[in-house]
């Protein structure tokens, strides 16, 4: 017998949880500029995400998933990302969409109920939140095979959870990655939990970054709260689409702080003693404590961006809370192109029935 | 102009669609060398090349997901499935964002793609491969399904749903893909969808189909035109959206209607014309609607399933019934 085939899975980290460097960093932590941005937009994730929470608690949001506990795996995809690259987001992308050009309010208004948040011209060619696991990968394929028909030098990130590698959609998405070389950034967030069940449970294999190796595509873990590990992987994996060598499967190593969602009660299965255990873990406190070293960050600074980033959150909130609804047509109008005759008594009806005097009248 | 046979002039549609527009792109299992397993593509690949005929990993679920990623990025991927039994595993993605990527978005993403699958029974194909389930589709906001009845409509609706900026779900009668060359004239002219397509004019009785039913439809027309009775034979082409208007004026004139298709009868879309009828219609019927169907059961087997399969002596009984009512 002979060995055919070997292949090993790599975990990098730069960065300790107590923000030490843990190795010789790459050079272009040399400078602050960087790390301060990414410093700065996951405060700004974690205090939106803060405050989306309080609205919905006060019935002023819909059921919304939070990102606590991601922000550095959303802050670095959405730093290098360029504009004509695409995003085939989950439901857990919010900062990241923001960084693509999302205000706030569409964001905002999304959750809210009302999918003119998906229609934001700002978005560009990024798709709309998958809501069905897993079927972003798929469609991250079919984005990139175009780009590949087409022979740009463009990349594809697409985003999914530690539970949507048990799917069908995800394993077929990596198969035809690999098969056809395409230009895509599969990136896992496994925040070890799917809703109430954990990473255990959901594949024998000890890392999903190995589901790589079966496809053909590259694969490597990362720890997804550091933000140097996570810029080196993704910098990497997008060079390399970019130049036509295929796809990667990044696993970033991160834990769901929050409940699944605003209508979950983690309580329910989870220990604390984990969740506590979590937090010394968290990616801001790790990035704030490095910078605190370098000097590059100090109390004054941190004071006056949390208040600058209240000051923009409340704006936005103030413009969601203003939006109207939208007009009771769009229920129909947006079905086709062009608005088939045998729709056209139904959206008389609809409109009638929102008219004062009709029976969906508010 | 040259005689072809519906799977020669679905060929001939895709070449034509091909060399209009760059942007159209075929993909499917053993599309590429092997020109499909009803060889509806053959050719292709050597006209247009690697780029724009991909052989996909063997994958029902990828295939649909993918193309709804290429349409949004402004290509036609025009795919194939290659038989309805094998539908099933991409259904969450026509229901889930082929069908409401447009709406979700508000028109900022739409998409244009067409899945091809070659359905229906008689062919003694193998299990899963004769199914006739369009109702299950029929049934999704946003996904239009177009069934041809002959080469020259397969030509210019399968050229119209390419150009249709929404999915469009390309069902195609296995059974009537060889039977009968008509001449098909490469004009590069699509057809109308979401409308009938009546075959036949008539004052005594109107039978409505779609598919390779049409084929026994227009049998049981010819024969009862020898025994004087006049049927008006309509072709429904476009389940979703569906063309009810054409139905209800034939049925004005008629009085009379019978329903012919090879799907089960439960929840079908002859279930969906025989209400409509009723509901808007009813004052001009003068007879109860009757339905020609296959039974609500698993498709047979191929022994058994002439036992399944309407004819032509199913339709004239109903249609007998019909007129004798009343």
């Amino acid at each position: 017998m002979e060995t055919i085939y070997q292949a090993q899975i790599n975990f990098s980290r730069f960065l300790s949880a107590s923000g030490q460097a843990e190795q010789p960093l790459p050079s272009w932590t040399e400078q602050p500029d960087t790390l301060v941005s990414y410093y700065r937009n996951m405060v700004l994730a974690r205090q939106l995400d803060n405050k989306i929470i309080a609205l919905q608690r006060t019935g002023q949001m819909g059921t919304y998933a939070s990102l606590l506990g991601a922000e550095a795996i959303e802050v670095v995809l959405g730093e290098r990302m360029q504009p004509n690259d695409v995003l085939v987001p989950y439901y857990r992308n919010h900062a990241l969409q923001m960084l693509r050009g999302l205000s706030m309010e569409d964001l905002l208004s999304y959750w809210g109920g009302d999918e003119r948040g998906n229609a934001a011209a700002a978005m560009g060619e990024d798709f709309p939140n998958a809501v069905p696991i897993a079927t972003q990968a798929l469609h991250a394929t079919g984005v990139a095979t175009a780009m590949k028909i087409r022979g740009e030098k463009r990349a594809v990130v697409t985003v999914c959870g530690d539970g949507a590698t048990s799917k069908g959609d995800f394993m077929e998405a990596l198969n035809v990655a690999g098969a056809w070389q395409l230009p895509v950034v599969f990136m896992v967030n496994n925040n070890q939990w799917a809703i109430s069940v954990p990473r255990s449970l959901q594949c024998g294999a000890p890392t999903l970054a190995q589901k790589a190796i079966g496809a053909g595509i590259r694969g490597e873990q990362v720890d997804g709260n550091d933000v140097i590990a996570l810029h080196e992987s993704v910098s990497n994996a997008l060079q390399h689409a970019r130049e036509g060598k295929g796809a990667t499967l990044i696993e970033a190593i991160s834990y769901r702080l929050s409940d699944h969602t605003t209508a979950d009660d983690a309580t329910r299965y989870r220990n604390n003693e984990e969740l506590k255990a979590a937090w010394e873990r968290e990616p801001i406190k790790r990035l704030q404590t490095f910078l605190h070293q370098k000097g590059w960050w100090d109390e004054v600074q941190e004071s006056a961006w949390q208040n600058e980033v209240a000051q923009l959150i409340q704006q936005g909130i103030e413009r969601y809370l203003q939006q109207e609804n939208p007009p009771v047509e769009h229920l129909i109008d947006f079905l086709y192109a062009e608005l088939p005759a045998a729709l056209q008594e139904q959206r008389a009806r609809l409109i009638r029935n929102a008219q004062p005097g009709g029976s969906h009248h508010e | 102009m040259n005689k072809m046979t519906m799977v020669e002039a679905i060929n001939l549609a895709l070449k034509s669609a091909m060399r209009q527009d760059d942007s159209v792109i075929i993909l499917g299992e053993d599309v590429g060398v092997n020109g499909g397993v009803f060889r509806a593509t053959v050719g292709l690949r050597d006209e247009f090349g690697l780029k724009r005929v991909l052989d996909t990993p063997l994958a029902e679920t990828m295939i649909a997901g993918l193309s709804v990623g290429m349409a949004s990025q402004g290509l036609k991927p025009v795919a194939e499935i290659q038989f309805m039994g094998f539908i099933l595993p991409t259904m969450e993605h026509l229901i889930g964002h082929a069908a409401r990527l447009r709406h979700r978005t508000r028109g900022r993403l739409h998409c244009p793609m067409v899945l091809r699958v070659p359905f229906g029974g008689g062919i003694h194909a193998p299990e899963h491969h004769s199914e006739s389930t369009e109702a299950l589709f029929a049934q999704i906001p946003g996904l239009r399904v177009v069934i041809p009845s002959s080469p020259a409509r397969a030509y210019g609706l399968l050229l119209a749903a390419i150009r249709n900026p929404d999915p469009v779900l390309f069902m195609e009668p296995k059974r009537i893909y060889r039977l009968n060359a008509q001449p098909v004239e490469d004009s590069g002219q699509a057809l109308p969808l979401d409308t009938c397509y009546t075959l036949r004019e008539g004052n005594d009785i109107t039978l409505i189909s779609w598919g390779a039913m049409i084929k026994e439809t227009l049998e049981a027309a010819d024969h009862l035109a020898q025994q004087g009775v006049s049927c008006e034979v309509i072709d429904v082409v476009t389940l979703n959206p569906i063309d009810h208007e054409t139905m209800l004026a034939s049925v004005a004139k008629t009085g009379r209607c019978v329903i012919i298709h090879e799907a089960p009868k439960s929840c079908a879309v002859g279930a969906e014309i025989s209400a409509t009828l009723a509901e808007r219609g009813l004052v001009n019927l003068q007879a109860p609607i009757n339905r020609v169907t296959g039974y609500d059961t698993v498709m047979p087997y191929y022994r058994m399933e002439n036992h399944y399969m309407p004819n032509t002596a199913d339709i004239l009984e109903a249609v007998k019934t019909t007129l004798e009512f009343s």
